[in-house]
């Protein structure tokens, strides 16, 4: 076979993969739709009831009841629900009368910003500081890293958010106490509002990736053609850099893509502490308001995000790792 | 020269309090793990005996900082934080342990089922990847905003996204111990279906599990602590950590010790699990513990 003919194969395999991992999504959002519908029609309370208040009327829980269509067939409820999903209609939130859509749309934002920095610091810290501990093993270097990774599997995010906002907020002045300031208002206040709380929701995260990198770079660092490559001559960052991360590198990106369920789930409570009217403030109202369709909505939204990461990730691997075969 | 011996010059058989001292060098996590875990559990049953009564309002002694009187401090209703933190532990403990082990079982029982049972497989394991689709914080909060708080409203909030994790680990062993000659022979031999699950595959499941389980456990109490922090977990009158430093935000710039104090505890407790968790891995399953 001509190279030329090997490479068309190779992409057509490719778009083939990409399709048929892209359909396999399909089933995993078909169960979290049919287990979030189930789930919450299972649970016993009554959202009618709950809704319409202590000390309402069977007459008022009927009509909050029949307002919420909740007195139709369960698979006519159901098949109404995604209808309405498929055409981007989440349905319509129970305070405020918005569609679930609308109010998905105006607190995008702010969470985006949070979990791409946090993304961002998270990867820029752990990676180094992982390398560092591989390369530096069993050394002092090392011990302290292993000793934050261990540390940062125990922090609850929403302790670590007070340390940070007690110590450079409200002790040395450096940053905002809480609060977010949207994007066109000025980079820098921007990123000012996003750093206390990208460092809070991103500990954990860090503490994985760091340990995996270690982990990963310290197997890659006992192969043969990382002892060539040093004996040659070759500068110690060239082999850590070029040799070693890149073949380390399949472990390191899996986790970073798990540990976006972290982040999404720490985003909900990073929110309040800092104060920052994103999907996670959203959702946290609308449960104390209890006002559910808003929260289904948001759980198939973050559903969906988790899913298109992972599909992310599956395909990256492919770009990383040649012998990975699809 | 002679070369003799007598019993004297025998190494003294270890005493029970020896091999003790010998298994905490070679586990110092375990070890670590156990003893603050043992002295928590100690801390809440002994509570009655030292600590204030953690509901008592005194609203003259509003936002007290640490004293010799009030160790932790006061809250903003006058109640003594050192007690409620004590109490608060029992919530903790109760749902991480409650979790962990109400996972395991699920877990385990499903993940045998699973990883036997070829035809079931498939649709189980489909729908276990959906439940892990769903951001376990979210799933807690969406079932506790249907439902009246409750202690063990939570306790299944947070158990139904952790059996999934569990389920993995064991159906990934029952796939590679199915494979092994000596199940393939008990097959042959005509063994029963319950007895080969039972006697030949589930005990090589319990190392794995028993370490996963801890990791449940580390992992339900900080969501408890979440949920209560977010005011969708335990009924905001029981002290619980998360109930605490919830409310403790509205004076945190003031009176930070109800927050970080509770909070501490917590990750302190979540540490213990954890190294207790790692320390097990290291002991049962060496082949994990060289590549982490």
């Amino acid at each position: 076979m001509k190279n030329g003919e090997r490479e068309e194969t190779r992409e057509t395999n490719m778009t083939a993969y990409i399709l048929r991992r892209l359909l396999a999504t399909i089933p995993v959002m078909v169960v979290v739709t049919v287990f979030v519908f189930v789930l919450l029609r299972l649970a016993p309370g009554d959202p009618a009831a709950i809704i319409a208040g202590e000390d309402a009327t069977a007459q008022q829980i009927a009509a909050v009841r029949g307002k919420l269509g909740l007195d139709r067939p369960i698979l006519e409820q159901f098949a109404v629900w995604i209808a309405g999903m498929l055409q981007g209609d989440f349905g319509t939130s129970i305070f405020s009368n918005l569609p679930v859509s609308r109010l998905i749309a105006q607190r995008l934002e702010p969470t985006v910003s949070l979990t791409l920095s946090t993304l961002l610091v998270a990867v820029c810290l752990a990676v180094p500081l992982g390398v560092l501990a591989a390369w530096k093993a069993r050394r002092l270097v090392d011990r302290l890293v292993m000793a934050f990774a261990v540390l940062g599997f125990a922090m609850p995010v929403f302790l670590f958010g007070y340390v940070l906002i007690y110590v450079f907020a409200v002790k040395l002045g450096w940053l905002p106490v809480q609060g977010y300031r949207p994007i066109h208002e000025g980079l820098w206040p921007w990123a000012e509002s996003l750093i206390l709380p990208s460092l809070a929701l991103g500990i954990t995260y860090m503490a994985l990736i760091a340990r995996i990198t270690r982990a990963s770079m310290l197997e890659v660092l006992a192969q043969d053609y990382i002892r060539t490559a040093d004996s040659k001559g070759l500068a110690a960052s060239r082999v850590l850099l070029l040799h070693a991360l890149k073949n380390a590198a399949v472990p390191i990106v899996t986790v970073i893509g798990i540990g976006v369920a972290l982040l999404i789930s720490g985003v909900v409570i990073t929110e309040t502490v800092f104060n920052i009217p994103g999907l996670g403030r959203l959702t946290v109202d609308a449960v104390l308001k209890r006002d559910y369709p808003i929260v289904q909505g948001l759980i198939i939204v973050f559903a969906a995000a988790k899913v298109l990461v992972n599909l992310v990730i599956d395909i990256s691997y492919v770009f990383l790792d040649p012998r990975i075969r699809y | 020269m002679t070369l003799s011996a007598t019993l004297d010059d025998l190494p003294a058989a270890a005493s029970p309090l020896a091999r003790l001292g010998v298994a905490v060098r070679r586990n110092p996590t375990i070890t670590f793990g156990v003893l603050l875990l043992s002295a928590l559990v100690l801390m809440t049953i002994a509570a009655p005996l030292f600590a204030a009564d953690p509901f008592r309002q005194a609203p003259i002694n509003r936002l007290r900082p640490p004293s010799e009187r009030f160790w932790f401090g006061t809250d903003q209703f006058g109640r003594d934080v050192f007690s409620r933190t004590v109490y608060g532990a029992r919530v903790s403990l109760i749902v991480g342990f409650a979790v962990a082990a109400l996972a395991s079982l699920i877990g385990l029982a499903i993940g045998l089922v699973c990883g036997y049972f070829r035809r079931v497989d498939g649709i189980v394991m489909r729908a276990m990847d959906g439940i892990m689709a769903i951001p376990s914080i979210l799933l807690a909060i969406a079932l506790i905003t249907l439902t009246r708080p409750g202690l063990g409203i939570v306790i299944v909030a947070i158990l139904i996204p952790e059996v999934p994790r569990v389920v993995r680990v064991v159906r990934s062993v029952v796939l590679s111990v199915r494979a092994q000659p000596y199940v393939e022979s008990a097959i042959a031999g005509g063994t029963r279906n319950t007895k080969l699950l039972v006697r030949h595959i589930l005990p090589n499941t319990l190392a794995p599990l028993i370490v996963q389980a801890t990791y449940v456990c580390a992992s339900a109490m900080l969501i408890e602590a979440g949920l209560s922090f977010l005011g969708a977990g335990v009924p905001p009158e029981i002290p619980s950590w998360g109930n605490i430093i919830a409310q403790g935000r509205t004076f945190f710039q003031i009176a930070p010790w109800s927050i970080l104090i509770p909070g501490a505890f917590l990750a302190a407790t979540v540490l213990a699990v954890n190294m207790l968790g790692d320390g097990l891995r290291d002991r049962l399953d060496p082949r994990l513990a060289r590549r982490l």
